[in-house]
């Protein structure tokens, strides 16, 4: 079937269409998110088989030949982060059945969720320039929904600096894309990449590197371009939240991930500084930002900084070893970012309260919370037998071999920190005297607890089989440190 | 031609970044839409000014226009459209429910704890 | 405040049906030459729009009773239910399939499935606008 990876973005879309008309029937919305959402997640996997037998999967949408038309790409790293998205999603869904209410059921929940799934799969699985674009918006338009829904104070505040900053990075990004079109005369991303390096490096395509660093700068938040992130993460409900800072940051990574590896590549002495540059100055706002605060969104939310500044640290050593490191740290990171998001939501539902201090003995009356929570945090830390610790290694060990001793060593005392800006959160809020909270028996903690544990236990799992995973990491890592694999699978006959 | 073009997207973007740099939420608004217009001007720009049919086989045409950029810029608009009717009633309701425009006293972080 | 609007109404009652015929055969003409599904869609709602500045919110929503959520709804479903028609045909995603079919008292007519996909443009764009209008104008 040659429109076999158009699925993991068509069942959303028709989900979200076929959830439009259902508004009024709550019970039958959650039914029929929930089970599209989980079918979704055997297509992805099916999809990662796939590219692991085949090769990389391309689609001609409108039977369009590849530079013409708008080609849809499914190389390992998409194919990866497309079952990533896909499980988080699920795990959303579940979670918003008991936790989101039936306000914002009733208006149009489930169906901008969809359809912000179909903005972010598409993302990844696009090999056009500007279809990214449009898939982007189609992201942002579902965000915007998605942050309003609800309508109380804070959130009307929050979203419109945050529809603001977005509309000016997306204007940017036109013009960006206008600048690359009118220097290379295409838009297919596998054509461009063959033109640049007809063209070789010349002041224009540094200018239009770094006019692409701020734009998906903008949407991942990297330094100095993060400043909206902590304030709008911060207005929606849990679920929201999770969604937001597991898949929409880290469409910007990949974004920043697919354009330095394919197109400037010919000029890594400016770009790449560049970018490891700020990327370590990420690093080190987000540490602060995570110690500083002693609310518990804020110090996740700063945590989702440092981990993106880890990423791209990777990506601009651009060693095969740090590529696959960055890999495997940004799925390692969708998980475990969604499940703590998804943790710190039972915590508020219980307490009532983000702040450190109002609230402690947590454990007592919640042990599976608890323990969850603590693994949780080993995990996103990267204590050794779990997954961050394989990326992280990586990443360092490229660094190191390429003489990035400062960059690995930021990143190493980084992994200390966050350890101590999470263990903060369980050490004040778990232990101590166990108190009585007003309405936390209406909070139904077992149920919640479902889907940060199946995303808490698949993170476990990535770490402990990563000997297995690690094969489908290096094939996209491949794929990534030579764009030729890309390129002759996108562009066939030429 | 093109310095013409140029010179029209240079004030459409510096009156966008004055409007979006002032207080009033319908201006920033005004000034999110003058900052789409400057963007697809540049599309069109960018593509190359030049005088020709349709880029179809049948016309038999000296030249051609390049039919990209203009494909483009139907689409920018599209979403420009969606995104500022979208902003609109955002602000619309944030009017009604806030009481003011005026981003100044949007500020601050109260709530947030 | 009552305002005496018995031009605009009755200039009205005239030139919405002009704007709504120009709407339609904008959206056919789409098919060979300049038009679409787009352009008509936001035709035909200027032409909703006019009739709401003319008249009241009521009146509109008496004439025309529809849920414009669920319009857009509908054209996401025929547009892309086109798109998702050629996943059963084994062709790439939105391959549209045309012909000449000889249909009775037209006679020989050029059939394209992209304005089924155009239909559906024409509808999102009716329900999104109006959708807009009637957020915004609902309170007053």
């Amino acid at each position: 079937m040659i429109n076999f990876l158009i699925l993991p973005l068509l069942i959303p879309f028709l989900t979200a269409i076929l959830l439009i008309f259902c508004s009024k029937n709550v019970v039958l919305q959650r039914w029929v998110a929930g089970i599209s959402a989980f079918i979704n997640v055997a297509v992805a996997f099916l999809l990662v088989q796939k590219v692991r037998n085949n090769g990389i999967q391309t689609l001609n949408l409108s039977s369009w030949e590849a530079p013409f038309g708008i080609t849809l790409v499914s190389d390992m790293l998409s194919a990866l982060l497309v079952l990533t998205t896909t499980i988080i999603a699920f795990a959303c869904v579940i979670y918003s059945f008991k936790s989101i209410g039936i306000e914002r059921e009733k208006y149009f929940y489930y169906p901008a969720l969809n359809f912000m799934i179909v903005g972010v799969i598409g993302a990844f699985s696009t090999g056009d320039i500007f279809n990214l674009f449009v898939f982007f918006e189609v992201l942002l338009m579902s965000s915007y929904v998605l942050l309003v829904l609800g309508g109380t104070k804070i959130q009307l505040r929050e979203t419109i600096k945050y529809i603001l900053v977005n509309v000016i990075s997306s204007a940017l990004f036109v013009i960006a894309v206008a600048y690359l079109y009118s220097v290379v005369g295409t838009l297919n991303m596998a054509h461009i990449s063959v033109r640049l390096s007809e063209l070789g490096q010349s002041g224009i395509i540094t200018v239009i590197a770094v006019l692409f660093l701020i734009i998906f700068g903008l949407k991942g938040g990297i330094f100095p371009l993060y400043f909206w992130l902590p304030g709008s993460y911060y207005a929606p409900p849990a679920p929201v939240m999770a969604l937001f800072g597991a898949l929409l940051t880290k469409v910007g990574v990949y974004a920043i991930m697919r354009t330095y590896t394919l197109f400037f590549i010919h000029d890594t002495g400016y770009t790449h500084q560049l970018l490891m540059i700020l990327s370590i100055i990420t690093i080190i706002v987000g540490v602060v930002g995570a110690i500083a605060f002693s609310d518990i969104k804020k110090i996740i939310i700063y945590n989702i900084i440092v981990a993106i500044g880890v990423i791209l640290f990777g990506v601009s050593v651009m060693t095969p070893d740090s590529l696959a490191g960055s890999i495997f740290y940004l799925i390692h990171d969708m998980i475990i970012k969604s499940g703590l998001f998804l943790l710190i939501g039972i915590i508020i539902a219980i307490t009532g309260t983000s702040h450190l201090r109002k609230f402690s003995g947590l454990i007592k009356r919640y042990p599976g919370l608890g323990w969850t929570f603590f693994i949780a945090a080993l995990v996103l830390a990267g204590i050794p037998p779990f997954s961050g610790f394989v990326g992280k290694v990586l990443i360092v060990k490229g660094g190191f071999e390429s003489e990035h001793y400062w960059g690995g060593a930021i990143i190493l005392g980084s992994s200390l920190l966050v350890l101590f800006s999470v263990m903060k959160i369980f050490i004040n809020g778990f232990w101590g005297t166990p108190q009585n909270f007003a309405g936390e028996s209406k909070v139904p903690v077992r149920k919640l607890l479902i889907a940060p544990i199946i995303l808490v236990t698949i993170s476990v799992l990535y770490g402990a089989g990563s000997e297995f995973i690690f094969p489908y990491i290096l094939q996209a890592a491949e794929t990534l440190a030579n764009p030729s694999i890309y390129i002759d699978a996108v562009l066939k006959e030429w | 031609m093109e310095i013409v073009m140029a010179i029209v997207i240079g004030v459409l973007f510096m009156s966008a970044t004055y409007l979006m740099l002032s207080k009033s939420l319908l201006r920033i608004i005004i000034g999110t839409g003058l900052l789409s217009h400057g963007a697809h001007l540049l599309i069109l720009t960018m593509g190359g000014l030049k005088r020709g049919t349709v880029p179809l086989l049948g016309e038999e045409a000296s030249a051609y226009t390049d039919p990209i950029p203009q494909a483009l810029i139907l689409t920018a608009i599209v979403i420009s459209f969606g995104v500022t009717a979208f902003f609109l009633v955002l602000a619309y309701r944030a009017f009604k429910e806030l009481g003011t425009d005026n981003t100044e006293r949007l500020r601050g972080n109260e709530g947030n704890d | 405040m009552k305002t005496n609007d018995l031009i605009l109404q009755t200039t009205t009652k005239v030139v919405l049906f002009i704007i709504i015929l120009f709407s339609v055969y904008i959206f056919f003409a789409g098919h060979y030459t300049p038009g679409g599904g787009f352009v008509g869609g936001l035709l035909t709602s200027g032409a909703i729009i006019l009739l709401t500045l003319a008249f009241d919110m009521k009146t509109v929503k008496q004439i025309l009773p529809f849920n414009y959520i669920y319009m857009a709804a509908t054209g996401l479903l025929f547009a892309g239910g086109t798109a998702a028609g050629s996943l059963l045909f084994n062709v790439p995603f939105l391959t549209h399939a045309f012909g000449d079919v000889n249909i009775p008292i037209l006679g020989e007519t050029a059939l394209h499935t992209a304005t089924l996909f155009d239909l559906g443009v024409f509808l999102v764009v009716v329900g999104v606008t109006m959708t807009i209008i009637q957020t915004i104008g609902v309170d007053e």
